[in-house]
């Protein structure tokens, strides 16, 4: 029996990927030519699924694969109370970025989520409406305000460009994943000092849903060993 | 008992409760499943998307699968309703559960009797209790009190500026940031990072990015005003602080809780008129049979639930399951009404009961 593990199907991700399990003597792969999404292993115990990024999240709550790379931002929005679905194999060190609210620089008011309450509640006396945060991160930006008990304000989806949407007037802040900030700066933003919702890497899961035989625990056991988890 | 008997029998509950509330002289009304949401968004904000399913009416927008009956019913009492008037309700309620335990179904009955009108809140509150206790007298189930009047009683009457107790108001219903703006207003944070020169700069905008967005510079500047403003004035007295920790962290049965209550009113009179209302309420109570010293009065009960509730606030539970939710909660929401009213102002207040807990609680008996 094998272990499926899916891993991002293109890009640097992919290829991090690759070199991650390589620097700990599993040797993973493309098969076959440039565009067609095949995997091989070394291994005769691990099965690579080559799969987006984005559904890595979906398939490891379904229990389709055993193990799945992806980044730790897409499992916490995508998978609701993911520590009872998934667990954290290792963090993979590469593809760090950051979930983050970001506002205006030219909002000098507004430095803390304190003050983006407070400009919030201002907002909607003044406009008549709430003020709209941008995100494709729903879950995790609205867990993140509920908890610190941010009001007044709306969240509007944008599945891109989302720097952008400040000066397009479709939204009066964003939470957005960044690595440099400079595309935030580029774009006349700022992160608040205490807006970070999550620091995101790409991360070895398990689901726990997966079928568990005795040979895939065996499996499992091996693989722990020769990574050294 | 098999599920589908058990289905049987918490309709059929829901049906007697709902006669119940008739010989009340209650009027059965009606609520449609699929509700805009644009008001309910608007009331409860985007918090109520984790609670609630929102989906979408290709020609009517955004709607929501009904997660009570309270909105619905006051805006239909609100475009033609008598005074005082009392109307009952049952059907299913629909909850997403994600943030909670996973056992606990996303739909289940609600029967409700609400309360409009009326000249006297005591006895309205005391009238709604009772007839939601009377209707499951067999459950024998444990009462907890509170009354948000009180906590923001005890706002308005701190000695501080109005902007501050507005905030303070705004953030009842969420305890983290009414903690941290207590904290703030008490001077124990600390200004963030470069506050002070800011609001010191001749030009506040002088480091400040392209001029991008709705919010303008003139709301910037109006709120950099108010940042000056809120920088002069003095930190609130460490006893009001007290004051206000002892009142939400009150928990005791009710007479032993209105003498606690009657010892903070000496050091704030403010709490004067709410505390009058409490009490009143308690006599209301006693005069309808309620066992009030078995009842639990907890100073920060219905803070954190979904309603908008603003004075009166109740629970019934089961004390031997402490696992389940409330069997049933009520209370009193006049502000809901000025919202949905534009303006106008009706007294309101109403409970509901969960069916399928009580036939759960009767076949463990």
């Amino acid at each position: 029996m094998t272990l499926r593990l899916g891993l991002p199907s293109k890009g640097r991700l992919m290829e991090d990927a690759f070199a991650w399990f390589a620097a700990r003597g599993i040797s993973l792969g493309r098969a076959g030519g440039e565009r067609e999404y095949a995997a091989r292993s070394d291994w005769e115990h691990l099965e690579p699924v080559l799969l987006s990024a984005g559904e890595i999240p979906r398939e490891l709550e379904a229990g389709r694969i055993h193990l799945g790379v992806t980044g730790s931002d897409l499992v916490r929005e995508k998978v609701a109370r993911w520590e009872e679905r998934v667990e954290e194999l290792a963090p993979m060190g590469f593809g760090p970025a950051d979930v983050v609210i970001a506002v205006p620089r030219f909002w000098v008011d507004v430095e803390t989520l304190d003050d983006l309450d407070a400009a919030c509640a201002a907002f909607r006396r003044a406009h008549g409406h709430r003020l709209r945060i941008a995100t494709k991160y729903h879950r995790l930006t609205r867990d993140f305000l509920r908890a610190q008990g941010v009001a007044d304000y709306l969240l509007v989806d944008s599945q891109g460009a989302t720097e952008g949407v400040v000066r397009g007037e479709t939204a009066e802040a964003i939470s957005d994943i960044t690595s440099t900030g400079e595309t935030l700066r580029a774009n006349g933003l700022k992160v608040l000092s205490d807006g970070l919702i999550h620091a995101s890497q790409a991360t070895l899961f398990r689901s726990r849903r997966a079928p568990w035989g005795e040979e895939e625990r065996a499996a499992l056991e091996n693989l722990r060993a020769r990574l050294g988890l | 008992m098999t599920l589908p008997a058990r289905r049987i029998a918490a309709r059929a509950e829901a049906q007697r409760l709902l006669a119940h509330f008739a010989a009340q002289g209650a009027e059965e009304v009606e609520a449609r499943v699929l509700q805009p949401a644009e008001e309910l968004l608007d009331l409860y904000g985007e918090d109520i998307r984790a609670r609630a399913f929102v989906t979408q009416d290709p020609l009517r927008g955004e709607v929501m699968l009904r997660p009570d009956f309270t909105v619905p019913v006051v805006r239909m009492h609100m475009e033609a309703g008598r005074d005082p008037a009392r109307y009952a309700y049952a059907g299913e309620v629909f909850r997403r559960q994600e943030a909670e335990d996973e056992s606990r179904p996303s739909e289940y009955l609600q029967a409700g009797f609400e309360l409009f009108g009326g000249r006297d809140p005591a006895e309205a509150d005391a009238e709604v209790f009772a007839t939601l206790a009377s209707a499951i007298p067999d459950l024998h189930l444990r009462a907890a009190m509170g009354d948000i009047g009180l906590i923001l009683a005890a706002v308005d009457g701190l000695s501080t500026t109005a902007p501050r107790k507005a905030a303070l108001r705004r953030h009842v219903w969420r305890p983290r940031r009414f903690r941290a703006l207590l904290d703030r207003y008490a001077g124990r944070t600390p200004l963030p990072e470069g506050r002070a020169a800011l609001l010191a700069a001749a030009d506040p905008f002088a480091d400040a990015g392209p001029e991008i967005g709705v919010r303008t510079r003139g709301e910037i500047e109006a709120r950099l005003g108010q940042l000056r403003d809120e920088a002069l004035a003095p930190p609130l007295p460490a006893g009001e602080v007290t004051l206000i920790d002892a009142l939400l962290s009150l928990a005791a049965p009710l007479p032993e809780a209105l003498d606690t209550l009657r010892g903070l009113e000496q050091d704030a009179p403010g709490l004067g008129p709410a505390l009058y209302r409490l009490e009143r309420r308690v006599e209301a109570l006693e005069r309808r049979g309620v066992a009030v010293a078995e009842v639990a009065f907890e100073g920060s009960f219905g803070r954190t639930t979904l309603e908008y509730y603003d004075g009166f606030v109740f629970g019934l539970f089961a004390a031997a399951r402490p696992d389940l939710p409330p069997v049933a909660t009520g209370g009193r929401y006049d502000a809901l009404t000025r919202v949905l009213g534009r303006g106008r102002v009706v007294p309101a207040v109403g409970g509901v009961i969960r069916p399928e807990l009580v036939v759960q609680l009767r076949g463990a008996a």
